[in-house]
């Protein structure tokens, strides 16, 4: 048995499970911010394990479907150019822009290339010196290292053709919007580990304090998961609202402090659009002045885009806590992951997407 | 950060549908539902015939009247594309071979012939030709099937990707015999050959733009010997399919949709080889969605499932075989597992292309 295993261990979780039941009293709606969580939640049917008096609402940490439509139609416009390779993260291809979308980029002729780190980008960008490369930096905390290391690299090799699409979000902004919604429904969170494990949780303190919300850094596997909502859930009865550490085995408080100086040195806060949401002050990372010739939006001239939104899905709300997937109108008829409406369906870590594809009927509770 | 420079939360927007209608993308080629939309819309509205509405990976065509011979004769066709050419496990000629020859055998046909198309892109090695057209003879040779009829094309550089190969096979069904995914019953026992993934993770590896080497082989192996014993030893087999293209999860939900059953599946059970596991877990893959081209699904009654069991551990290619669910009346049309920490989840069809999860 591997250390991974014994995480995934049926027994362990379901003596968790019991503890959790337990200790259950009253009625709680606790949020996983992290896409992957709600993944990792729908993949083992974790969910039908829980008490009913737990209701767990999904958060709006999936990069992809928080892209703003503003990026993803400059995403098309760079990747349409015939002088330019267009290097990103797998699943971006599905999202759709105002009209159209990256396979249909690379359907038309476009070189679109699936990369699993940025840095295999900057290889690429060695290997070409005679066309632009472009890598879509998007996500949260969590790939802002390799994104910024990019960068770096591409610094100190002088590479003249490469530059990066940022879309970098951070996760703390996006909980102080959800928690200042007058709707907000939200009362305790669970971190998302991974992004903890490079910004330590020094950030939520304040957080928790101002908002009175318990919040829970946790990990990814079922045990962890298990454990993250049992902790809330013992906060929640007793009325305390501290920020635990559920994920001891990767996260410390102060984090990855090398990984963080890197991002400050490249990156500084910005506002950014966050899609079905809106735009959140201070949320996002962009590049700092000093590193503007890697900025792909100053490279090419993409700056004057009209966007247009579908209206018929929720994804809004979803994002928001406030509405699950079954409650949408179009879910699982007019919007399936292979003809998604909105952007939870785009990405496997979308709310909606991990519903459709590990619970499409009959719909869960939470 | 004050409440009240936060944002005004919008309401209910979202981006408008595209579901490629107007041109070929790399997803209508997954196996997965992109594919079925495009077969039916395109080929089946145009082309159609008793055997090609059955939807199975054969046709099954009765002989005409005046033959001496009893029993129906069966076609399989299959193209076959693969970066790299040549991979752990095999190349594209054994896989030309093994596909076709697996097709016709899901009939549970004795399958005879072989014909082969050849589409060569300019440039390409004569050496690697060669090479590819040993893999065909030795499959063929394992399998004891003849190569009967081919054509060869080149085209101009850049127009193929290397070689192209599209074999047809065609194998004899005797009479009494009535195998297909509309005969899944509630009841019947679901059985697989071995371990699932290692095809795909094979190429995966080998095509080497994601940087990381595996010890995993392709399975590309013919199976018409391992699934001959399975017949012998389970006569009232319902199902065979090769999960191919869109993995165990595709081809489980076009059986359910065809017999109108559901298949309750225990993920504890499910053979996946240690390294694939692993693999598709930093590539941020299911397995289950992963191809295979040397793993059969055997569907049967549950007073053969033993004897079956037992056959295919018998056999080089079906050492790791493993009973992993069973078929039941509802949810009809779905594929549901039983996780490894016991909840249940609904296991669906591969959209389009598979893409990797970003984190």
């Amino acid at each position: 048995m591997t250390l991974l295993d014994s995480f995934r261990d049926g027994k362990k979780v379901r003596a968790a499970m019991d503890e959790l039941h337990r200790s259950v009293t009253r009625p709680w709606t606790i949020m996983e911010i992290c896409g992957g969580q709600t993944h990792s939640i729908m993949q083992y049917g974790l969910s039908d394990l829980l008490p009913p008096q737990i209701e767990l609402v999904h958060g709006p940490g999936c990069p992809v479907c928080v892209t703003s439509i503003e990026l993803i139609d400059k995403a098309l416009a760079i990747a349409s150019q015939p002088n330019v390779i267009f290097t990103t993260f797998g699943d971006m291809l599905r999202v759709p822009g105002s009209h159209g979308d990256l396979f249909s980029v690379r359907a038309a002729g476009g070189q679109v290339h699936i990369v699993y780190s940025p840095l295999d980008a900057v290889k690429i960008a060695l290997k070409n010196p005679d066309k632009q490369v472009v890598f879509f930096a998007i996500g949260f905390e969590t790939t802002a290292p390799p994104n910024v290391y990019s960068v770096l690299q591409a610094q100190a090799l002088d590479l003249k053709n490469f530059s990066i699409l940022v879309s970098q979000v951070r996760v703390p902004p996006a909980m102080e919007a959800v928690l200042s919604s007058p709707h907000s429904r939200v009362q305790a969170f669970l971190a998302a580990g991974h992004v903890n494990a490079v910004m330590g949780y020094w950030e939520y303190l304040p957080v928790a304090e101002k908002y009175r919300v318990p919040i829970v850094v946790t990990g990814f596997e079922p045990l962890d998961l298990t454990q993250g909502i049992l902790w809330a859930v013992r906060q929640l009865e007793q009325g305390t609202h501290e920020v635990q550490n559920a994920y001891s085995r990767v996260v410390t408080k102060e984090g990855n402090t090398r990984a963080q100086q890197a991002i400050q040195k490249v990156f500084m806060e910005c506002d950014r659009n966050w899609r079905g949401i809106g735009m959140i002050p201070m949320s996002g990372w962009r590049l700092r002045p000093e590193f503007a010739r890697f900025d792909a939006e100053q490279r090419f001239q993409v700056g004057d885009i009209q966007t247009h939104e579908s209206e018929i899905c929720i994804a809004g709300l979803i994002l928001q806590g406030l509405k699950n997937p079954h409650e949408c109108p179009a879910y699982g008829t007019l919007c399936t992951p292979q003809n998604p409406l909105g952007a939870t369906m785009v990405s496997s870590e979308g709310t909606c997407a991990a519903y459709y594809n590990f619970k499409r009927n009959p719909p869960v509770k939470g | 950060m004050t409440t009240s420079s936060l944002p005004h939360l919008e309401g209910p927007i979202c981006p408008l549908p595209l579901s490629h209608p107007d041109q070929i993308v790399m997803g209508h080629g997954s196996g997965g539902q992109m594919t079925q939309q495009l077969i039916a819309s395109v080929f089946q509205s145009r082309l159609t015939s008793e055997a090609l509405a059955a939807n199975n990976d054969f046709g099954s065509v009765a002989l005409p009247d005046g033959s001496l011979l009893k029993g129906r004769v069966v076609v399989s066709t299959d193209a076959h594309i693969v970066t790299p050419l040549v991979f752990p496990g095999g190349d594209i000629g054994k896989l030309a071979v093994c596909g076709t020859v697996n097709d016709v055998s899901m009939s549970g046909a004795v399958p005879l012939y072989l014909a082969a198309g050849f589409i060569l892109e300019e440039g390409l090695p004569i050496r690697l030709l060669e090479q590819i057209v040993d893999s065909m003879r030795d499959a063929a040779q394992e399998a004891g099937v003849q190569f009967v009829a081919g054509d060869t094309k080149v085209v101009e550089k850049g127009k193929a990707d290397g070689i192209f190969i599209n074999t047809t096979g065609i194998g004899w069904l005797p009479e009494g015999m009535s195998i297909g995914g509309e005969r899944a019953q509630p009841g019947d026992v679901v059985l697989v050959s071995g371990t699932l993934g290692d095809h795909g993770i094979a190429v995966l590896a080998a095509r080497g733009d994601l940087d990381f080497e595996t010890s995993v082989q392709s399975d590309t192996a013919p199976l018409n010997g391992l699934i001959q014993t399975v017949l012998q030893a389970a006569p009232h087999t319902h199902v065979l399919r090769d999960p191919t293209r869109g993995g165990l999860a595709t081809t489980l939900n076009e059986i359910a949709a065809q017999s109108k059953v559901a298949i309750h599946l225990d993920e504890t059970a499910i053979p996946v080889n240690r390294v694939v596991r692993s693999a598709c877990e930093f590539l941020g893959f299911d397995p289950l969605y992963i191809a295979n081209e040397g793993k059969v699904i055997v569907i049967v009654p549950p007073n053969e499932a033993e004897a079956a069991l037992d056959a295919m551990r018998r056999n080089p290619y079906g050492q790791n075989a493993a009973r992993i669910g069973v078929v039941e009346a509802t949810p009809a049309g779905l594929v549901l597992l039983k996780t490894i920490i016991g909840g249940t989840r609904v296991l669906n069809t591969l959209a389009g292309e598979i893409l990797p999860r970003i984190c």
